[in-house]
């Protein structure tokens, strides 16, 4: 038996109303927030520290320091944002949390206001996807109705104001500093560090920004303690993630499961690969982390294993394809994406990508040059870790990471066609169906 | 046309949201488009006069998100994701059968206003790959026949249930949600059976989880 | 050694320093200072593009990465603020700064469209330059470069080829930060963002030519210079802005005796690196209808004459009249001939009678010069208004009235100086600064000063704030005495700034009647004697104190005076008919560039350079002198000065002609230290009437006559229109919108309104010299006159 499955935040899914107050409630919800407002607020923020909680957007970073980071008592308002921009291609768990939880990120920004003395929060969602929109909307509408959001909530004397904010479309916001722009209404484009936001971020005021999945941790954290999520996961990947399996997989879908379990564990829960197929590359968190080949799957998924495979968690939503897939069309499509996503502001991301793509889109169509197999590679390195912020360091990561493994696939594309050396149709989900 | 008097206050509405006003241009640019089926000159200006900022600031803004576009997009719009795992799991083949189908091309419109094609990036919804939105509400794991089909129900006037949303309105209606999102709509079916793979199992497997 | 900007960078104030090393050289900087500043100390140039001394650093472009031990990473070293001990490699030492340098620029050439043969930028390029020196030989760029329809007016003035753009933003943000005018964008995103306004909104901005300037690139060019002349082909000269009393340092480019461009010139002390538009593209009149040879009236009509004919006539009609003669000098004279008029005046014809005011003035407005302001020392400059707490702006609109004032003061508001306006409305410059209204009424500035709230009061009295007063003073009586009493009470230092450049030289130089140059009182006994012994004359020849302003042109009118000398004034700008005024003399001597009014009835016309073709000085309003060097010579037009020199001969006098010896007279006479006028006020009976009060200033860009033959600038002008307040309009059964008149004595001008409720109550402003609305002429009333208002467009 291998490892078991946690359903936390996703435990009561199933449950039709869960995404209204009567139904959070039902399920214990809420009683997190009675525990923090009679708590220090000092003593969240330890909490949250010790519990080792690490940011699920992708970089992984602690969460309570990353509050400790606020300054307390300098007289600025302090904002809390949520970064629920999820826009990576790849990831899809916050979405569905705020789609069918939305109380447990709710009551986690209720919590996390309360710690970083925030008296407005913001929850930034992306404009695309309308119905995780409406459904936080109501969410916050209720528990404003229950004076869980207000003036003096439960008497603690704590007062709230939660905004619930749409995008209009750009994978960028989903960079801290270019959501914070974008929430001031301006164009989402980066800004330099230092200051960073925690200690001027939103209208020049401290600032934190986590990921929906982050906040959703916390009243569970909250209520049930650090001793309990330090009891799932590994020391330095401790507590428990929303895992996100799509690709060639019998049952793609969600599965809650302790930071640490493997992929081929996480594939086995999704039923396998589907009939005939088998693994042929997987990212372990979005397109922006390096792919891994089937050699990688009893790799433990926390942040430090992947790091040590030289790649990423990342947001934990694994993409798996199978052999009917070509990693030349699949890379193509991905530094498309960036293309199209980059903002423009620095000259390595909007120009590199320009050109990298232009490159790959002629090995897609069998028209690579040899030698522009190192042009890329090239590329790549003059974008990493010389652009303004971390989007041009993804796009800078698909084809290298391609290249170490598949490389004779981009030597193939200098004569033969991405379609023509995996017929198309071989991939479609709908294949097997004889669906044309 | 110019944006109405009522729009203006509901803009100003949005805007009181905001310790600063100029947040609210986003949600405001929602609204214009929902009025105007597109983001407009008078839009523009609009937003910039309740804001008072300049229409260039607005400009720069609007010509940054993809979602605002420029040229009217009619009644429905198509968005078709052709990231790669949407595309190479078919999306490709959505994408082919409803240019087919439509007769329209990447962010254009038909010729009669009923439908806007856009190939849209990752959408979240990997899971159910591929997936078409209609009016920005999901229509998960679709074929090019059942994508066809619900582009000819839809021109039909029949009704048309997002697999993980509200039956289908139009796209103002989406941008007006958008600028204010408490729609009524929130009982919508959200949840399906992929969301919820993992805690079946570990329901069938009486498997502690997080309460262990 | 630049000078930033950077906090804490006061030059009184000691700053820590910090040691830096840069590749292997130790220096010592101010904490705080930029790696590419600290790096620029010791003579190491790193690539640059978005960098700008004066904008907020973005490290948007990147081609400025540099290695910092300890750091992964290259780092952008315009953003990156140095450390002590920081250990920092540039290109020339560090494989992974240049590599990072160069894959930038590779990527920068990318999509670049490499025109630099057609470009206008080309030989003075950054991008063509740094691609040089850190650029691949060859492109490994096969692909289809990215297209754009170009060039697109982004105003009439400004034209983008966005293929060319790098998108360093520069332009973007001289617009958002430094002019406020956030009319240029970066509109897009990625590949396809470029820069660009608002459908319906051009970048006319009084300040669009400094993004030409400051484009790393040839994106931006303007309409006027494109395609006329590469810059290794012209010839470059320092000179000074003639367009009004800023100050601005400028550079003249010309190229076989044409000037096709004026750029802004560095001057951290005055304008920074920048300029209004006025003073960078207003300069075809210089070079258009000039008077070519000098004329002589005969028989009702003016002929062409030689040199010796033409001062023959002159000389003969002015000795004519003895010292029963008048000077007229225009507000644009260099000090030099503002000195050389005056000279002229008191020694060839003997008479007092002199004024520089070629515009609305008054007799308080003199005395207060006379008594403030004529020969004293700097007081307020520049720095001054950034380090003021408080800076209040009596009848003053410093964006149209003093560009480079406007600048600095939005600057300075930016930090936490508090710019208080005390006039009729608010306007889009006092917005941009952040300023606060204190209204009132056109004309009735003094009892606004009167009563000056005791807030406002408070914030003058806290040490280093000014009072800065606009040329119209001279037409709100009173007003002078209250600010001079506002100043005394509170200690704000009190700050005169004129319209035009030559003012406060000729005032220094004594081209006022009563004052000898350098504020002398010409009935003081020092005074005079100084004078005459720097004149070589005696003392008791110099005549006694004459008139000016009203009185000067009564005695004109009336005939009490038998000739006039005229110089480089412009009859319109009187608020009263001076033709009619020049009407009442025997003979009239016109000393002119253009053909003007005053030429038309003048006896002999002399011609002279302009500020190109001669050298000379302006005194800013701080009273910085300004000195600059002839551009060009011609042949045949000599300076005002030298013109009167060939006069005073016909006296047998010798006068200095050349611009070295009048500046070393000037020089020897030295400043004045003796008692100075006392102020006196004047008795001022101000009851314009009841009805609406007309505001009115002219704008920065009108019809002003040096402005002519510059169609792309004049397109960049704000349109005319009448602003009044709602409730006024309402009032006076006004539309809010659409055609409204006003009139005047003199006639009616009909334009749109524009309801602005900012304006105070029954005032309505007016442009005072811009297209359809030449409030003189076309109403015959001034500012704060009472004018009648009508709806529609009727007359």
């Amino acid at each position: 038996m291998g490892t078991p499955l946690t359903p936390v935040i996703t435990e009561h899914w199933d449950r039709p109303d869960l995404y209204t107050l009567d139904g959070y409630r039902a399920v214990g919800g809420y009683q997190a927030l009675d525990k923090a407002l009679a708590s220090d607020p000092d003593d969240i923020i330890t909490t949250v520290k010790d519990a080792g909680l690490r940011g699920r957007g992708g970089a992984g970073f602690p969460t309570g320091l990353k509050w400790s980071f606020v300054p307390q008592g300098d007289g600025k308002p302090h904002y809390l944002v949520v970064n629920a921009d999820e826009s990576e291609p790849g990831a899809c768990k916050d979405i569905p949390i705020m789609m069918a939880n939305p109380h447990a990120l709710i009551e986690g920004v209720i919590i996390t206001s309360f710690a970083i003395r925030a008296n407005h929060a913001f929850i930034y969602i992306r404009g695309e996807v309308p119905n995780a929109v409406r459904k936080v909307e109501f969410a916050v509408k209720q528990a404003r109705q229950a004076g869980l959001i207000g003036k003096n909530i439960k008497g603690s004397g704590f007062d709230l104001d939660v905004v619930v904010h749409s995008g209009a479309g750009a994978y960028i916001c989903g960079e801290e500093t270019a959501l914070l722009d974008s929430l001031e209404g301006y164009r989402g484009q980066p800004r330099l560090k230092p200051p960073f936001p925690a200690v001027a971020g939103l209208y020049a005021s401290p600032t934190v920004i986590n990921n929906v999945e982050t906040i959703a941790n916390i009243p569970y954290i909250v209520d049930r303690g650090v001793e309990w999520f330090r009891g799932f996961g590994t020391e330095k990947s401790p507590g428990f993630k929303v895992f996100a399996v799509s690709g060639h997989v019998k049952r793609p879908g969600i599965y809650e499961a302790p930071l640490g379990i493997t992929m081929r564990e996480l594939l086995d829960y999704a039923g396998g690969m589907r009939d005939g197929s088998s693994v042929k590359f997987w990212l372990p968190g979005g397109s922006s982390v390096p792919l891994l080949t089937d050699e990688h799957l009893d790799l433990p998924l926390t942040y430090e294993a992947m790091a040590e495979a030289g790649t990423m968690l990342g947001t934990g939503t694994p993409m798996v394809f199978d052999q009917t897939v070509s990693v030349v069309k699949a890379v193509t499509r991905w530094l498309e994406f960036y293309k199209h996503e980059s903002c423009g502001k620095c000259t390595p991301c909007r120009e590199g990508t320009y050109w990298i793509t232009g490159v790959l889109e002629k090995f897609e169509h069998g028209q690579g040059q040899q030698a522009e197999m190192e042009t890329l590679t090239d590329l790549c390195g003059q974008i990493a870790g010389r652009s303004f912020c971390a989007l041009g360091d993804a796009a800078a990561t698909p084809y290298p990471a391609a290249m170490k493994y598949f490389r004779e696939e981009f030597e193939a594309s200098t004569h033969t066609s991405a379609d023509e050396q995996f017929d198309p149709i071989a991939s479609y989900i709908f294949a097997a169906a004889g669906v044309r | 046309m110019p944006i109405s008097d009522q729009a203006r206050a509901q803009m100003r509405e949005i805007a009181a949201r905001y310790p600063s006003a100029r947040s609210a241009v986003l949600p405001m640019l929602h609204l214009a488009q929902s009025e105007e089926d597109a983001i407009t000159t008078d839009g523009i200006n609009a937003c910039a006069e309740v804001l008072g900022i300049t229409p260039a600031e607005v400009t720069a803004v609007a010509t940054f998100y993809t979602m605002y576009k420029r040229e009217r997009v009619g009644k429905h719009h198509i968005g078709v994701c052709i990231n790669t795992m949407c595309g190479l799991l078919g999306g490709d083949a959505v994408w082919d059968a409803v240019v087919e189908a439509t007769g329209a091309s990447h962010n254009t419109a038909t010729a009669d206003g009923e439908f806007f094609l856009e190939r849209i990036e990752c959408q979240a919804a990997c899971t159910h790959a591929p997936v078409m939105t209609v009016d920005w509400e999901f229509m998960d794991d679709v074929t090019p026949a059942s994508a066809v089909e619900i582009l000819d129900r839809l021109r039909r006037g029949e009704q048309v249930q997002a697999t993980r949303g509200p039956v289908i309105r139009n796209f103002e209606a989406t941008e007006r949600t958008l600028a204010f999102p408490d729609d009524g709509l929130a009982d919508a079916p959200s949840v399906d059976d992929k969301m919820v793979a993992g805690l079946k199992i570990a329901r069938e497997q009486r498997m502690q989880g997080g309460n262990a | 050694m630049t000078i930033t900007n950077e906090p804490g960078a006061e030059l009184d104030s000691r700053p820590e320093l910090v040691s830096v090393i840069v590749d292997g050289v130790a220096v010592s900087v101010p904490a705080g200072t930029l790696v590419i500043r600290a790096a620029e100390m010791l003579g190491i140039e790193i690539p640059r593009f978005c960098d700008h001394p004066l904008l907020d650093p973005v490290a948007a472009c990147r081609a400025c990465l540099i290695e910092i031990e300890g750091v992964p990473k290259p780092q952008p070293a315009c953003a990156q603020v140095v450390s002590d001990g920081m250990q920092v490699r540039t290109q020339l030492s560090s494989d992974v700064a240049r590599e990072a340098q160069e894959g930038v620029m590779e990527f920068l050439l990318l999509n670049h469209p490499l025109d630099c043969p057609v470009c206008d930028k080309g030989g003075e390029c950054p991008l063509q330059n740094q691609a040089m020196s850190i650029g691949r030989p060859e492109s490994r760029f096969t692909e289809d470069k990215r297209t754009f329809d170009k060039p697109i007016n982004v105003s009439a003035q400004v034209l983008l080829d966005r293929e060319r753009c790098v998108s360093c933003a520069r332009c973007t943000r001289f617009a958002d930060q430094i002019a406020g005018d956030s009319m240029l964008e970066l509109l897009e995103r990625g590949a396809q963002q470029q820069v660009g306004t608002a459908d319906d909104e051009p970048f006319d901005s009084y300040f669009s030519g400094n993004t030409i300037q400051i484009c790393p690139v040839g994106a931006l060019t303007s309409a006027t210079y494109r395609f006329r002349a590469r810059p290794f082909d012209l010839v470059s000269v320092p000179t000074s802005c003639e367009h009004c009393a800023s100050g601005c340092s400028l550079r003249t480019d010309y190229r076989r005796s044409t000037i096709t461009r004026r750029l802004a010139w560095d001057d951290p002390q005055v304008n920074e690196e920048w300029n209004c538009d006025k003073g960078r593209f207003a300069f075809s009149y210089m070079q258009q209808g000039r008077i070519e040879w000098p004329m002589v009236r005969e028989n009702g009509e003016l002929r062409i004459a030689s040199w010796p004919e033409a001062i023959d006539v002159a000389a003969q009609g002015l000795r004519a009249a003895g010292s029963e003669a008048a000077v007229l000098v225009g507000g644009r004279s260099t000090v030099e001939d503002a000195y050389a008029y005056a000279r002229f005046a008191r020694v060839a014809l003997g008479t007092d009678d002199i004024d520089f005011r070629a515009r609305a003035h008054s007799d308080e407005e003199r005395n207060f010069l006379a008594a403030h302001v004529a020969g004293s020392p700097m007081r307020v400059e520049y720095a001054d208004l950034e380090a003021a707490p408080a800076v209040l702006l009596v009848a003053f609109e410093p964006e149209d009235e003093s560009p480079i004032v406007f600048l600095r003061l939005r600057k300075a508001s930016a930090s936490g100086t508090r710019v208080f306006s005390l006039g009729s409305g608010g306007s889009r410059g006092l917005s941009k600064m952040n300023g606060t209204l204190i209204p009132a009424m056109p004309g009735d500035e003094a009892s606004a000063l009167a009563d000056l709230p005791a807030e406002i009061r408070e914030a003058l009295a806290a040490p280093g704030a000014v009072i800065m007063m606009g040329e119209r003073v001279a037409s709100a009586p009173g007003a002078c005495a209250a600010a001079g009493a506002l100043a005394q009470e509170t200690g704000a230092a009190l700050a005169w700034v004129p319209r035009r450049a030559g003012e406060r030289g000729a005032l220094d130089a004594g081209a006022l009647a009563g004052l000898l140059p350098g504020g002398r009182p010409i009935d003081d006994p020092l005074a005079r004697q100084q004078s005459a012994d720097a004149w070589g004359v005696d003392p008791s020849s110099l005549p006694q104190r004459g008139l000016s302003g009203d009185a000067l042109l009564a005695s004109l009118r009336s005939g009490a005076r038998r000739a006039a000398l005229v110089g480089g004034v412009e009859a319109a700008d009187y608020p009263d008919d001076l033709i009619a005024s020049l009407g009442g003399v025997d003979f009239v001597v016109s000393i002119e560039n253009h053909h003007s009014a005053v030429t038309e009835i003048a006896d002999v016309v002399l011609p002279v350079a302009v500020v190109s073709e001669k050298a000379g000085t302006f005194l800013d309003w701080e009273g910085r002198p300004r000195p600059f060097g002839q551009v060009f010579r011609d042949a045949m037009r000599d300076c005002d000065a030298a013109v009167l020199a060939m006069l005073a001969e016909q006296w047998q006098m010798s006068a200095p002609s050349s611009v070295s010896e009048l500046r070393a007279e000037l020089g020897r006479m030295g400043p004045w230290t003796g008692p100075r006028e006392s102020f006196a006020p004047v008795a001022t009976t101000h009851s314009p009437g009841t009805g609406v009060r007309l505001a009115t200033w002219r704008q920065l860009l009108d019809l002003g006559v040096m402005q002519e033959g510059e169609p792309h600038l004049a397109a960049t002008a704000r349109d005319t229109v009448a602003r009044m307040s709602g409730a006024t309009a309402t009032r006076y059964g006004l539309p809010t919108s659409g055609q409204v008149s006003i009139h005047g004595p003199s006639g009616a001008i009909s334009v749109d309104l524009e309801i602005d409720d900012s304006m105070i109550d029954d005032v309505v402003w007016l442009p005072m010299n811009s297209e359809g609305s030449r409030v003189y002429r076309d109403l015959g009333v001034g500012y704060g006159d009472v004018v009648r208002v009508m709806s529609g467009g009727q007359l």
